[in-house]
């Protein structure tokens, strides 16, 4: 991937563009190195502990009574009140079915349609084909029209409308014809030879062959949608259509001296399939955040 | 297969994308052009043609300069910071630094929350009185300060919040750009001699510069996209202090209906992404080095 191309074993001495300055460097004393490893691994962890502070607190919060929310005693009892509270005073039940339901409508559209869009940009001569790529647009920031063409579509308020803007993702469609683009011809040639028509390539060349993009893409999709929060918040006004993050905006607005153990309490409990899932598949969701990033 | 039945074929695939993408992304742009020349139907008032009123209206409207200053400031603030946090993260963590695995995990969480969990958290953090960081600057006996409800500290208290959330994100690219070098580079500059901080600036950070133009792509589009935290905290407040463009554009449209202004706003907005977009393309793409 490099550009400088250097033999494996004996580096090349001098291949790389360092000047005098970088010579002079060259007797630094053993334990000043000492001193600077110390000082990254003190700078990392000050880091590290400052990004998990607010996280923390919030766990410490909603699993305490109120008394103990800025009262650090690490005797203190530990309850699961907050959350049975929290979860009596909405409909948290429904949200997440809600929350469900359209993650995975939004996530089976967008395989179905980008995978047949990918295919025919990455395997196909057809005129207009540049033209189609060039505007790119997010349906995030054009809420006002889509907020028209919902009402006029009589699909307000429906979980179909939080997800039906998003479901033809042009970034879905670009990663995947950048990973079909990859598949040697001779493995379509050869289908071809064999009888399959195109469609059939495509379901037994090209899926296959393309799976960790898939679940690349589908683990990016989910915590995109199970975390969007403003087109929802415009066009769901129901318990019926909102999802978690759209009721934990409205439990937690509505001010009516709920305390904030229970809020967070709440937080947690909308984040958590997400926050477990994660902590349960790191490696995945890191690598698949790295895929979808790069190409 | 003939050409012509290619052609056929190839637009079959495309049709069920293309219809949704058009639908829902380019024409609710150009309706918004459209849109943005009339006047909004209010009751039996018709709708009429107002030409250029709403963007003369736009001109003379104070809240709409502020949210954009606001928002100029907001992307100022939070992207080089965030970007260069990611960073330094990236290369702790790839380097030998121990505890290695908790650290990427520590990095890496707040990316998988929502931003309206992650601002609620943040939203007791700030809280007069009663939050953590009142409570820890009593400690050393500062006075305590209404932190959100300020107009000199409520947007950066909203950058702080931003920094937090994305900094792992970005981290994340960097951090497989940096598996991805060849260790050979390293070894070649050891041997020449060269001190970390030397590599860093004319090997690592070079070989890293289309991986940045990557994350400034994403963290530009975040800047003007992403106003969760500001509907959790700040509602726009004190006095606009925190009003971001979208967030604006969501008042006028979705509190006040007023959705021919709300038009106008969205084309400022579009203009603003645009503009960027071609920025990037156009003098970024040339100096960035290509691998």
């Amino acid at each position: 991937m490099t550009h400088v191309h250097l033999p494996p074993g004996r580096p090349k001495v001098g291949a790389l563009p360092l000047g005098g300055k970088a010579r002079s460097a060259k007797g630094a004393h053993p334990t000043t190195r000492g001193v600077a490893r110390a000082l990254e691994t003190a700078g990392a962890w000050t880091l590290g502990l400052l990004w998990i502070l607010p996280l923390a607190y919030a766990i410490w919060t909603a699993f305490h009574a109120p008394e103990y929310s800025t009262h650090f005693v690490p005797t203190a009892p530990l309850t699961l009140e907050n959350f049975r509270k929290a979860w009596q005073a909405a409909p948290f039940a429904r949200y997440f079915l809600n929350t469900v339901l359209l993650v995975a409508t939004v996530l089976c559209a967008q395989l179905v349609l980008v995978t047949l869009a990918a295919y025919a940009f990455a395997r196909f001569e057809f005129p207009g084909r540049g033209v189609l790529f060039a505007l790119v647009l997010m349906p995030d920031v054009l809420i006002v029209e889509n907020y028209r063409t919902m009402g006029t579509l009589g699909l307000k308020d429906t979980i179909l409308a939080i997800g039906l803007p998003y479901m033809a993702s042009a970034f879905g469609i670009f990663l995947l014809r950048q990973t079909f683009k990859t598949v040697p011809r001779e493995l379509d040639e050869a289908a071809r030879m064999e009888g399959c028509t195109p469609l059939q390539v495509l379901w037994k060349v090209y899926v296959p062959l393309a799976r960790p993009v898939y679940l690349a893409y589908a683990l990016v999709s989910v915590s995109y949608h199970w975390n969007n929060f403003l087109w929802p918040l415009i066009i769901t006004n129901s318990v019926e259509a909102r999802p978690v993050t759209v009721g934990l905006q409205v439990f937690s607005a509505t001010d009516q001296g709920i305390d904030w153990s229970i809020i967070t309490a709440a937080t947690l409990l909308t984040t958590a399939p997400l926050l477990i899932a994660f902590l349960a598949f790191q490696r995945q969701f890191v690598q698949s955040f790295m895929r979808a990033g790069i190409r | 297969m003939t050409r012509a039945s290619q052609w056929v074929y190839a637009w079959l695939l495309l049709l069920p994308a293309m219809v949704l993408l058009a639908l829902f992304t380019h024409y609710p742009a150009a309706a918004t052009l459209w849109h943005s020349f009339f006047s909004t139907p209010k009751g039996v008032r018709p709708v009429v043609f107002v030409g250029l009123d709403n963007y003369r209206q736009l001109g003379d409207d104070p809240i709409f300069w502020q949210a954009l200053a606001n928002n100029i400031w907001f992307a100022l603030g939070t992207i080089p910071a965030s970007i260069a946090i990611a960073l330094l993260m990236a290369v702790w963590v790839n380097g030998k630094v121990a505890g290695r695995s908790f650290l990427r995990l520590a990095y890496f969480t707040p990316t998988v929350l929502p931003m309206i969990a992650v601002a609620n958290i943040w939203l007791f953090f700030y809280t007069p009185e009663y939050g953590l960081l009142e409570k820890a600057l009593d400690v050393f006996g500062l006075p305590t300060h209404n932190w959100l409800g300020s107009k000199s500290t409520a947007l950066v208290c909203l950058m702080v919040v931003t920094v937090w959330k994305e900094a792992g994100f970005f981290m994340i690219f960097y951090l497989a750009a940096l598996q991805s070098m060849s260790p050979h580079l390293a070894e070649a500059a050891a041997i020449e001699g060269a001190s970390r901080g030397h590599f860093f600036r004319r090997v690592t950070f070079p070989l890293l510069m289309p991986t940045t133009l990557f994350v400034l792509v994403n963290a530009v589009i975040n800047a003007f996209r992403l106003v969760d935290h500001v509907v959790v905290m700040t509602r726009g407040g004190p006095d606009n202090a925190t009003s971001l463009l979208l967030y604006y554009i969501y008042e006028i449209g979705f509190r006040f209906w007023d959705s021919a202004y709300a038009a106008a706003l969205t084309m400022v907005l579009l203009t603003v992404l645009g503009l960027c977009a071609l920025a990037q393309f156009w003098f970024l793409d040339r100096k960035v080095h290509y691998q």
